[in-house]
């Protein structure tokens, strides 16, 4: 049954192990969020300019992805990745064979995913800045960089807060799928040890406990930020 | 034209089509089973947590917690690697059911589902406000009738559209089963790929289909929506 010697630090357990997964898996979830963000933000841009061709694709890509597996999408971005950087690669002249490492590859295909979910929830925000607002900014002679600084920023952050909030959650509990690609993580580390000790249960149940640590404890960090960005409103 | 469709016939996308096609029953058989059980459940679980008796509200409440905080993978590793190293199922009857694959991941699916589906439920039984509760009551409903005829009716059409959300996960979701070696649409791409070292097309195969299975879901929950919400159509002109 469960363990518990089998979870200690040193050579005896796996409890360093698992502290470096767990460090993994928080690196992975905080990368591939900064770059869904990022990509959020370029996807909600295309969305809400005029052209319908940026319009088209940023929703092609919205809807694809959110309509195929999570395992999919990592799946084809771990094993139809190489390929395509070799393609381009080739474009530049370089013949060899280039291998991208694990953690590349799995934060840019959770990047992927959760870009999709951001850019919902960024978009929502962005439409809920009343537009009076704008006006108000323009009418005080504000140029735009100041009042998507000092007007619109602040506001959509306050609006998207919770929403990110949720997204976060997503995402971290999606990097347990790049333990796919051997990247060890929580999830490939509690794999690794259950083979090695032939006791499952111990290491699923450590695992299980950690996730649900970690997402714990980001969700209340989420309502503090939140709580920050509404000190105007109560 | 007839060139362009033999050369659709032999590519390796369409080949890889039909083979993934072949999967398509072992992941609706997934979802045909954990969707109707889950949603019972999920409804029992929403009662039970809105309930008075704070016992089983607080259990309800951690069951979700626990669910909701750990990934889905963690859980069918759980229960299909985890279970069975436990001696006393692996000599119940229960492991009849649990050394297979296929019920381990209808397990885990489930369990997955009510966790999410109990709170979207909740969510739709807390929204209805006291007076509609105070006139059915006015009425001489007992509690039954009260949740057959007020309750449910107004709920289940409240969260129809949140609801529809978790059905699509759940057609998602159904991939991770195929980690256990059960041979859904993802794990038959898996193996095209291990077979033809062509990732891309196999992978965009099973991805179509998993796309017109969730547009069909889509159209589905509005089918349901433009049902059950007539005061909501618009007037046909």
């Amino acid at each position: 049954m469960f363990k518990f010697e089998k979870l200690v630090f040193g050579d005896l357990g796996w409890g360093d192990e698992f502290l470096f997964a767990t460090l993994m898996t928080i690196t992975v979830s905080i990368l591939s969020m900064g770059l869904g963000l990022c990509l959020a933000i370029i996807t909600v841009w295309a969305k809400l300019i005029t052209s319908s061709l940026a319009r088209f694709i940023a929703n092609l890509y919205t809807t694809v992805v959110r309509g195929v597996p999570e395992l999919l999408v990592i799946y084809l971005i771990f094993f139809g990745g190489n390929s395509v950087v070799m393609g381009i690669a080739k474009l530049f002249g370089y013949d060899g064979y280039i291998e991208l490492n694990a953690l590349t590859i799995g934060t840019i295909a959770i990047a992927f995913i959760s870009a999709t979910y951001s850019s919902e929830v960024i978009r929502a925000a962005y439409l809920s800045v009343n537009k009076g607002q704008v006006e108000a900014a323009k009418a005080l002679g504000l140029n735009k960089f100041n009042i998507f600084l000092k007007v619109m920023g602040p506001q959509i952050i306050r609006h998207a807060l919770p929403g990110i909030g949720n997204v976060w959650q997503i995402t971290l509990k999606d990097t347990s799928l790049i333990s796919v690609t051997g990247l060890v993580e929580i999830m490939r580390q509690s794999r690794i040890a259950s083979n090695v000790e032939h006791s499952p249960l111990t290491f699923l149940i450590t695992a299980a406990f950690l996730y649900l640590f970690l997402t714990t404890f980001s969700g209340k960090f989420f309502k503090i930020l939140e709580l920050n960005y509404s000190k105007g409103y109560n | 034209m007839q060139n362009w469709i033999d050369y659709l016939y032999e590519s390796l996308l369409f080949r890889n089509f039909m083979e993934v096609l072949g999967g398509l029953d072992n992941t609706l058989l997934l979802l045909v089973i954990s969707l109707p059980i889950g949603f019972v459940l999920s409804l029992l679980f929403a009662l039970g947590r809105v309930s008075k008796n704070k016992f089983i509200s607080k259990i309800i409440a951690g069951y979700i917690f626990v669910i909701r905080g750990t990934p889905l993978l963690v859980q069918i590793y759980l229960i299909y690697f985890g279970l069975g190293s436990i001696k006393f199922i692996r000599e119940s009857f229960l492991w009849y059911l649990l050394e297979e694959p296929f019920w381990c991941g209808v397990l885990a699916l489930t369990i997955n589902t009510v966790a999410y589906g109990s709170e979207i439920f909740r969510g739709g039984i807390q929204s209805i406000t006291k007076g509609q509760i105070e006139s059915g009551l006015s009425l001489g409903f007992n509690k039954l009738t009260l949740l057959r005829k007020i309750i449910l009716p107004i709920a289940l059409r409240k969260v129809l559209p949140s609801y529809g959300n978790e059905l699509i996960l759940m057609v998602k979701a159904t991939s991770l089963v195929s980690l256990t070696t059960y041979m859904e649409m993802t794990g038959i791409a898996r193996k095209i790929m291990a077979k033809t070292f062509a990732p891309v097309e196999a992978f965009i195969a099973a991805g179509i289909l998993y796309l017109f299975l969730n547009f069909l879901m889509v159209q589905f929950v509005k089918y349901l929506e433009w049902k059950y919400n007539p005061h909501l159509r618009l007037t046909e002109s």
